[in-house]
C-alpha cells in the first residue's frame, strides 16, 4: 500500500486528504466563505494560511502513519492561495522527510473520476468557477479540445447572480430559480469551433433582467450556457470517437446540466459518468490520488521546481502513468 | 440515398453527386434554442459558402436550401486530417488567408472541414462562419485550427510553421492575427 497526503487550495476550498490505491483514508476541509461579494484572492489566501495547520494536523491524526509523499496543487489557481498551500506542502514534505509532488489541478479532477467511476478513457467536461474545458487523453497528454475564451461558467453564473442581488455562490440559486421559469428569453449563444465564451452571455442576462422576470432570465441563462457546453462536448466525442463522458468540477453539481449531458449521451450511445459529489468539486483526495499515480510512476518535484503556476495548463504535463 | 457521415450536428447523405446536409434536432436543448441554431446555421452556411467562392476560395456549389437542409455539390476528395503534410498545411494557410482577406471567418476551422481533391483544397461546412474583419475573430479561427493540429497530429509544430508561411502569402494582416493567436492561447483561465 502507498499512502499519499494531498493538499488542495487553488481557490475557495482548502482540503487535505490521505489516499491509498483503493480509497480515501482521511479528509479534512475548511471552506472560505466571503462576507460579501465573490472570492477575494488575498482573503482566501489568509483563510487558507490560518486553517492549514489544523487541517493537516487533523488529517494526519485520522490516517497519517507512514506517509510516502506529499502532493499539492501547483496550479492553475489564484496565485496567493496557491503560494500559501505550496509553502505548507514544502514544509510538510521536509518535516516528514518524504518526496514532494506538484500536480495539475485539472488533471486531478479527471483522474479522481477515472478512479471513482467506471470511466476508463473518457472525454471530460470540466466545469468550475474559473475553468471550463473539454479534455481527452491522446498520445501521452491530456489535450484541451475546447475551452472558454474568456471566463469560466461558474464565474459567469456568479457574476450574473451578484448583479441581480443573489448571494455567493450564485450557481445553486440560479438553478433553483430557473425551475420556476415560464419562458425562454433569447440570449447570445457563442460557440466558435470547439471553444465557447460566457462573458457576453453574462452581460446580456444582466440586461435582460431589466425587462424580464428573474426566474425566466435564470432559466434562459442556464439553457443557453449549458447547451453550449454540451454541444462542444458532443463535438469532442464525435471527433475523438471515444465512448465515455465524464463530468468534473463544482458546476457539475447542477442537475439540469447533468440531465442535458445524459440525454446527449443516450442519443449518441456513449456512457455518462458523474463521480459522487465529494469528488466533484475541489477536494484534497483528487490531489492525493493524482499524487499517488505520479509517485508510483516515478515523478518527484524538487523544492527548487516547486514554484506554483497560476496558468498551469493540463496539456503541459507528460502523462507517464497511463 | 446513402448516409456518408453523421457528425455532432448534421447528417450528411449522398444522392448521386449531390450532398444533402440536414441539421438534426437535439433533445438536450430547448426547442427555441434548437430551431434557432439549426435555422441560423443552415442559412449562414449557404450564404457564406457562395460568398467565399466569389472570393476565390474553393467551396461546393449550392443546389437547394430549405429550413434545416442544404443540397450541394459533392466534393469527392479526402479530409485534410488524413493526408496532411507540411506542404498541404502551407496550402491550407493560403486558403485561410484568402478567406480572411475576403472579410470572412469560418468559425469551425478543423482539418476535417478542409477537403483535398485534384491537388486543390476545398473548404466545407460554413455553419459557424460569419462576415467579420475583427482581429479577434480571425485569431480565434486560426487558434481553433492550430488546436486541431495539436490535438490530432503528431508533428504539429512543423504544420503550424508551414501554415503561417502560406497564410502570410495571401493575407496582408497575417502577422497581427498570428500575434493575437498567441494572446488567445495565454488568456483567460484565471482572472
Amino acid at each position: 500500500m502507498t499512502l499519499i497526503l494531498g493538499l488542495e487550495g487553488t481557490a475557495w476550498n482548502l482540503s487535505a486528504a490521505i489516499v491509498d490505491e483503493k480509497d480515501m483514508v482521511a479528509e479534512t476541509t475548511a471552506t472560505y466563505r466571503p462576507a460579501s461579494g465573490g472570492i477575494h484572492p488575498r482573503e482566501a489566501a489568509q483563510h487558507h494560511a490560518s486553517h492549514i495547520g489544523d487541517v493537516v494536523r487533523e488529517t494526519l491524526k485520522k490516517g497519517g502513519k507512514n506517509i510516502d509523499a506529499v502532493a499539492f496543487s501547483q496550479g492553475p489557481g489564484l496565485g496567493p492561495c496557491l503560494r500559501t498551500v505550496a509553502t505548507a506542502a514544502r514544509a510538510l514534505a521536509l518535516s516528514l522527510d518524504v518526496p514532494l509532488i506538484g500536480v495539475n489541478h485539472c488533471i486531478a479532477h479527471i483522474e479522481v473520476g477515472r478512479w471513482k467511476t467506471p470511466a476508463r478513457d473518457p472525454v471530460t467536461l470540466y466545469v468550475s468557477g474559473a475553468n471550463s474545458q473539454v479534455l481527452a487523453y491522446r498520445a501521452g497528454y491530456y489535450r484541451v479540445f475546447g475551452e472558454t475564451l474568456d471566463i469560466g461558467i461558474g464565474n459567469a453564473l456568479d457574476k450574473f447572480a451578484r448583479s441581480v442581488g443573489l448571494p455567493h455562490p450564485g450557481g445553486p440559486r440560479v438553478e433553483e430559480l430557473a425551475k420556476q421559469a415560464s419562458r425562454y428569453i433569447p440570449l447570445p449563444y457563442t460557440v466558435k469551433g470547439m471553444d465557447f465564451s460566457f462573458s457576453g452571455l453574462s452581460t446580456a442576462a444582466q440586461e435582460a433582467r431589466k425587462k424580464h422576470a428573474l426566474t425566466d432570465v435564470c432559466h434562459s441563462f442556464q439553457e443557453t450556457a449549458f447547451a453550449m457546453l454540451v454541444e462542444v462536448t458532443e463535438r469532442a466525442v464525435a471527433h475523438t470517437g471515444k465512448k465515455e463522458i465524464l463530468l468534473a468540477g463544482g458546476v457539475g453539481a447542477n442537475m439540469r446540466l447533468r440531465e442535458m449531458l445524459g440525454l446527449m449521451c443516450e442519443d449518441r450511445g456513449v456512457e455518462f459518468y458523474v463521480p459522487e459529489k465529494r469528488f466533484m468539486g475541489d477536494n484534497g483526495a483528487m490531489i492525493a490520488y493524482l499524487g499517488l499515480l505520479m509517485f508510483k510512476a516515478g515523478y518527484r518535484t524538487e523544492i527548487t521546481d516547486s514554484r506554483v503556476n497560476p496558468d498551469f495548463r493540463p496539456d503541459e504535463v507528460v502523462v507517464k502513468w497511463r | 440515398m446513402e448516409i456518408i457521415a453523421s457528425g455532432a450536428e448534421a447528417v450528411i447523405a449522398l444522392e448521386g453527386n449531390t450532398i444533402i446536409k440536414t441539421r438534426v434536432h437535439k433533445r438536450y436543448r430547448l426547442k427555441e434554442i434548437d430551431e434557432m441554431l439549426r435555422r441560423d446555421r443552415t442559412r449562414t452556411d449557404v450564404r457564406l459558402i457562395s460568398e467565399a467562392r466569389r472570393c476565390g476560395v474553393p467551396t461546393p456549389i449550392i443546389r437547394d436550401v430549405t429550413d434545416f437542409e442544404i443540397k450541394m455539390e459533392y466534393i469527392d476528395g479526402v479530409p485534410l486530417k488524413n493526408v496532411i503534410t507540411p506542404a498541404l498545411s502551407e496550402k491550407a494557410g493560403e486558403l485561410v488567408g484568402k478567406l480572411h482577406s475576403c472579410g470572412l471567418v469560418h468559425g469551425d476551422l478543423t482539418t476535417s472541414n478542409i477537403i483535398f481533391r485534384d491537388e486543390k483544397l476545398f473548404l466545407i461546412d460554413f455553419g459557424l462562419a460569419s462576415i467579420d474583419k475583427n482581429l479577434e475573430a480571425r485569431g480565434v479561427d486560426v487558434h481553433v485550427l492550430f488546436q486541431t493540429f495539436e490535438s490530432t497530429h503528431e508533428a504539429h509544430e512543423e504544420l503550424i510553421l508551414f501554415f503561417k508561411k502560406g497564410y502570410r502569402r495571401t493575407f496582408s494582416g497575417a502577422d497581427d492575427v498570428i500575434n493575437r493567436v498567441k494572446e488567445i492561447e495565454s488568456r483567460g483561465r484565471y482572472a
